[in-house]
């Protein structure tokens, strides 16, 4: 308490920022921007002659292209300073997201998947699930996934906005504007291709900007076993190691019990975002070939897999090392920190004049990155999911080029006016997670059973998505009306919003498969003709030709689970 | 990246362009203030001045690489 009370009377002297940027650094900033419009102007004449490549990126991309551009859409500033935060709050165990909650879902993305969305050749998730199930279910996964990705534009846009108005002393307005601006115009110019060329610009300026931070820190710490010294001296409870504590609700930070880890968070939430968002298996759809989207996912589930260096060893070098409290947003005030802003404050804490600039930028990048997935994913969806087939049926490509860049602009403005919605939401986090389960987890469900099962007709795909969409709504629903439910949906009155959420997302997914299953069993399905290309044992799926073992996904998809084993042994 | 219909610059070397000019700044501002740092943790380590060159060598690299040159046909795909 002290302590924090010295650090308010110390900022307060500090006026209301925490940095202050230098020259060198906003030059920095000045050349990214730049940097980014460039490759938008550029781009523009690549992306104007047909909707496929506006859309699409002409499938042209490199499976090394196709795959850091993949994790990039995935690393926007929530990503980065969400995930920081909470590792503040719950130790090493945020880790989980990372390691158990990626790898599986990418590598099954990869091997199993990709082919049905590769080889139907359609635009999104949304137009496969027209193809393997009619109408109904697209227009319910279409407008579902339209409404979700412009949220999550807006919250991210709003984390973003939040902590460069407490860091750097930026108007958040200003943040918000010029920020989903310069978005706007890059990938209206350039469509997926520019989306993409900067997302694996931004990969790398997120790492280089962001690895100081690990590196000094480990420096002051004295290595792992300095830090886990300090953290234990600092903190009561368990906050370094990742399965130990997991036996119970009450002996983790987090409140969850390894059942809500494994088969909620690493079952269906990992399997329902990794393999049936669009915002990242359309990076994978744009790869030049089979083989290179299916290596795109695996490539990525690496880089994923070394992330908590510049994300949760952050949060836990925090907890170590600051000589004050960090404390939730909804506390945070003049002086007081709120976990939000970890990684600045690590940053500050190490770079000199020019680096911090760097590290600044990364986080721009991070944002933008997040930012311009979700834009380009919505407009795709949008333009081919509920224009072409609601609206107008009978555009000419050019009409529907047209249409992808103003609903490009339409996107960035929906997702600003969701940035000022969520200004009243709590913690932005929880809130992600529970839209997440909403529409991710059961949609995770009826993709999979559309891919797998043969006898899944259209009526069950229908009802099973909505239902399970509706289930998971009135769970949430019910536990904020009556907070004693918890120990239905969650198991335990022990468990916190965080296990909540993986149950909620399990439950969801639970009852659109049940439903999937009865409904298709008593409906029509398709015949054999029908669903030619789409369902596994109607489709034939090329093998990998003739390559050699290390170009192989299969290969890789071996390599991530063993570095998978031996970093849960390390750290159990 | 494929290079068919036409002739794209690789994403490649806008990356190595970029990350040269930023470890060019940093290694410059870094040396200018070498014998009196900025006060940040560890401003004994020198960081910034091994992240310019980490950067200048990152970036020299990737714009050397991946440089644009005459297309040929007989050209292998570059990544």
């Amino acid at each position: 308490m002290n302590v924090a009370l010295g650090s308010a009377a110390l900022s307060f002297i500090n006026a209301n920022r925490l940095i202050s940027l230098s020259a060198p650094d906003i030059l920095i900033i000045a050349i990214y921007f730049v940097a980014v419009l460039g490759i938008g102007f550029y781009l523009k004449k690549f992306a104007g002659s047909s909707s496929e490549d506006f859309f699409m990126a002409g499938r042209d991309m490199s499976a090394w292209v196709a795959g850091l551009s993949f994790l990039s859409a995935n690393l926007g500033a929530l990503e980065l300073m969400g995930w920081a935060a909470a590792t503040y709050q719950y130790g090493i165990l945020a880790t989980h997201f990372y390691w158990i909650a990626a790898f599986p879902a990418m590598v099954f993305l990869g091997l199993v998947m990709m082919p049905f969305y590769y080889i139907s050749n359609t635009h999104s998730v949304p137009g496969y699930l027209q193809l393997r199930y009619g109408e109904a279910t697209r227009a319910l996964s279409g407008i579902s996934f339209a409404f979700m990705t412009v949220l999550m534009s807006g919250i991210n846009m709003y984390a973003m906005a939040l902590v460069m108005k407490v860091v750097l002393g930026w108007n958040i307005h200003f943040s918000i504007w010029v920020s989903s601006l310069t978005v706007a115009v890059y990938v209206t110019l350039g469509g997926l291709y520019s989306a993409i060329f900067n997302e694996v610009l931004q990969f790398f300026l997120i790492w280089l900007g962001a690895l100081i931070i690990p590196v000094a820190g480990m420096i002051e710490a004295g290595g792992w076993s300095g830090l886990t010294a300090r953290i234990n001296q600092r903190v009561q409870g368990d906050y370094v190691h990742l399965w130990s504590t997991l036996g119970h609700f009450k002996d983790n930070p987090m409140g969850v019990h390894w059942t809500g880890i494994v088969f909620g968070l690493g079952g269906v939430i990992a399997f329902g975002y990794w393999t049936t968002d669009f915002l990242v298996v359309q990076r994978a759809m744009a790869a030049k070939d089979l083989r290179s989207a299916k290596m795109a996912p695996i490539i990525a589930s690496y880089f994923k897999m070394i992330v908590p260096a510049i994300v949760i060893l952050p949060g836990l070098l925090a907890l170590g090392l600051l000589s004050f409290k960090l404390v939730p947003e909804s506390a945070a005030g003049p002086g007081l920190h709120s976990y939000n802003e970890v990684l600045p404050l690590m940053l500050a804490r190490y770079c000199g004049p020019g680096l911090l600039g760097l590290g600044v930028t990364a986080l721009i990048a991070g944002f933008m990155s997040g930012m311009a997935g979700n834009v380009s994913a919505f407009a795709t969806v949008w333009t081919y999911d509920i224009y072409r087939p609601y609206i107008n049926k009978r555009g000419t490509d050019k009409h529907f080029l047209l249409v992808g860049r103003w609903s490009t602009i339409l996107g960035v403005i929906a997702s600003i006016g969701t940035a000022y919605l969520v200004t009243h939401f709590k913690s932005i986090m929880d809130y992600m997670q529970a839209l997440v389960s909403f529409f991710i987890a059961p949609l995770f469900g009826t993709v999979i059973l559309g891919m797998l099962w043969k006898k899944a007709s259209p009526k069950g795909g229908f009802w099973g998505l909505l239902t399970g969409t509706l289930a998971s709504v009135g769970m949430y629903t019910a536990v904020v009306v009556h907070p004693q439910w918890l120990r239905y949906v969650a198991l335990s009155t022990d468990a916190k919003p965080m296990a909540e959420n993986l149950y909620r997302a399990l439950w969801s997914w639970i009852i659109c498969v049940l439903v999937t299953i009865v409904v298709s069993l008593f409906t029509r399905q398709k015949s054999a003709a029908e669903l030619k290309g789409l369902v596994y044992g109607y489709t034939e799926i090329p093998g990998d030709g003739d390559v050699p073992l290390y170009k192989r996904p299969l290969f890789w998809g071996v390599g991530v689970a063993i570095l998978f084993a031996v970093l849960q042994f390390l750290f159990w | 990246m494929k290079h068919h219909h036409h002739q794209m610059l690789s994403v490649w070397f806008f990356i190595g362009v970029l990350l040269l000019i930023y470890g060019l700044i940093i290694l410059t501002v870094s040396l200018m203030e070498y014998s009196h740092p900025a006060p940040v943790v560890l401003a004994g380590y020198h960081l910034n001045v091994w992240a310019g060159v980490v950067l200048t060598l990152f970036g020299l690299f990737y714009t050397i690489r991946f440089r644009p040159r005459p297309k040929r046909r007989d050209q292998g795909e570059q990544r």
